[in-house]
């Protein structure tokens, strides 16, 4: 299978690899896929009280290439956008935009329910109304 | 490409041997004759040559030469073996008895035959991967007609008890099949001597050229018979009609004479570098675990979960330098994992960690010690980025976690 070289890029350098403080108030922290299935997804979002814009972005991933690819995308695309903006993404914005294959969409799918788990994480902490719905798929 | 691809899938398939590449060139063009064509010298020559072929091959299995049957491959001689061996003796009786971690051409065969009103009873492996001998003598009723029963395990290189599964079967009078395809050619394999009848086995999986194979049927104390699949001539005794694949036969049997000249020798070789890989990465890589049995294992197979760490992903991670095979779902459309390795008792989590590599005769030393690097920093860029190795790391119990199945 060969790959495109912007989900090869995402691959090989990903993009805001690391780990924000879930116990935070500012932070929303979403968990999704199991080790059974091949993939996790862990993705934080930390928001701007003020402005509530997402300031940051942060992931983790075990899985295929093109999950990792996935979820490095959505950090990149999480940033500056506020919390209404960032329930916008769509699944198959990442698969166009890295080109995944047919057998790969999940990979998409699961980094769709990352964002939405992070905001509906953050939503509750802060006693907002959840407009997230994680697994609408 | 600019350095040399370290292949390490042998078990996928094997380069062919440049020597055996060499006696089938004359075979295309200068020697065009069809082996049935018996009134005219270049259907001699081909004739002639098949003949040598066939005894090469039958002298590396040590049987008689009337006893090999050419096909296209394994595969092919998995499914004459068990579907010609259930029509051929359905007065006897209907049942088939074989193992979870076959490979699919005998699964699937099997699978065809419950369909046709067969039954097929599968015996499970124990953690090493080895069939428990006394539940396989339980399984045996009086309409068991067949046992199916790999030589080695295409991903782990486990080694069944051939001899001791040959004398249960001869002790209660039913056929012994054996998928051979892993283990001919690279050790010692001598059908007759263990009790197996029926032996599928490929020319392409040591060092010969893809596209054809063998299946031995023993002709004598039993005289075997299989229902032939593909009619039309009545090539190769009635039992697999079509005109013979004589260049590859020719490879084929040139590979098998050059296997029982070397094979010795490298099997010694390619388990002291195998070994050297599997400790080399044992060491260097902590919560790593080698699958299967490492006592009754083909020479030059390891297949390693790297706890934590996705295999597909992992492989991508150096797949443009190093070769080799994942149980991981997503190298399948599938979306399982490793059917074989979930059968010897590993959760799914581990079957997604693992990585067979598959040595051969073109392996140096310099591609163990460049994979054992690659394959090392590979682990560790994904551990880095994986978060279950995080929480595991953090001393999270991740069983306790309740993860969102999808």
């Amino acid at each position: 299978m060969a790959y495109s070289d912007k989900l090869l890029d995402h691959f090989k350098n990903p993009r805001n690899v690391g780990t924000l403080d879930k116990n935070s108030a500012t932070v929303g922290t979403g968990l999704v896929g199991a080790p059974e299935c091949g993939d996790v997804m862990r993705l934080q979002i930390e928001v701007d009280p003020i402005t509530k814009k997402i300031t940051e972005a942060k992931f983790k991933t075990f899985g295929c290439g093109s999950a990792i690819a996935s979820s490095s995308l959505a950090t990149e695309w999480l940033k500056g956008k506020s919390v209404d903006e960032a329930l916008a993404i769509d699944n198959m914005a990442i698969v166009e935009e890295l080109a995944l294959p047919p057998v790969k969409i999940h990979c998409s799918v699961l980094a769709e329910d990352a964002i939405k788990g992070a905001i509906k994480d953050y939503q509750e902490k802060n006693g907002l109304e959840v407009t997230a719905t994680v697994g609408a798929h | 490409m600019g350095q040399r691809l370290i292949y390490l899938d042998n078990n996928a398939t094997t380069p062919t041997d440049p020597r055996a590449v060499e006696a089938m060139i004359p075979y295309f063009h200068e020697m065009p004759g069809n082996a049935a064509s018996r009134n005219h010298p270049a259907g001699w020559a081909a004739e002639g040559a098949v003949d040598t072929a066939r005894d090469q091959i039958a002298d590396l299995i040590n049987v008689d030469s009337r006893e090999i049957i050419f096909t296209s491959g394994a595969t092919e001689s998995d499914n004459l073996a068990i579907k010609g061996v259930f029509e051929m003796y359905a007065r006897k009786g209907n049942h088939i008895i074989t193992a979870t971690t076959e490979h699919k051409a005998v699964l699937d065969a099997c699978k065809k035959v419950e369909k046709k009103g067969g039954q097929v009873t599968y015996l499970p492996v124990n953690d090493k991967g080895l069939i428990n001998l006394e539940e396989l003598e339980a399984a045996i009723t009086d309409k068991t007609i067949l046992v199916s029963i790999m030589w080695a395990n295409n991903e782990t290189g486990v080694i069944q008890p051939m001899k001791e599964i040959g004398e249960i079967c001869a002790r209660h009078g039913v056929l012994f099949m054996s998928d051979a395809t892993q283990a001919v050619g690279k050790i010692p394999v001598d059908p007759k001597e263990v009790g197996v009848h029926l032996m599928a086995f490929t020319s392409h999986k040591m060092y010969g050229p893809k596209g054809v194979g063998a299946l031995f049927v023993n002709r004598k104390n039993p005289r075997v018979k299989v229902t032939s699949q593909m009619d039309g001539g009545g090539h190769e005794r009635g039992m697999r009609s079509g005109t013979l694949n004589v260049p590859g036969i020719v490879g084929f049997g040139k590979a098998a004479a050059i296997a029982k000249e070397e094979m010795h020798d490298e099997a010694i070789r390619l388990a002291g570098l195998r070994d050297r890989l599997q400790k080399g990465l044992m060491e260097i890589l902590e919560e790593s675990y080698v699958n299967g049995s490492q006592e009754h294992r083909m020479p030059h197979v390891t297949n390693i979960s790297f706890k934590h760490v996705e295999g597909e992903g992992l492989m991508m991670t150096f797949n443009q330098n190093i070769a080799l095979s994942s149980g991981s779902a997503c190298t399948s459309a599938s979306l399982e994992p490793s059917y074989v390795l979930v059968a010897l008792g590993l959760g799914d989590d581990l079957a997604h960690s693992s990585l067979r590599f598959s040595l051969g005769r073109f392996t140096t030393e310099e591609d163990i010690d460049a994979t054992i690097e690659q394959v090392a920093e590979g682990v560790n860029h994904m551990r880095d980025l994986s978060p279950i190795w995080e929480m595991y790391k953090e001393g999270v119990d991740i069983d306790a976690i309740e993860w969102s199945e999808h």
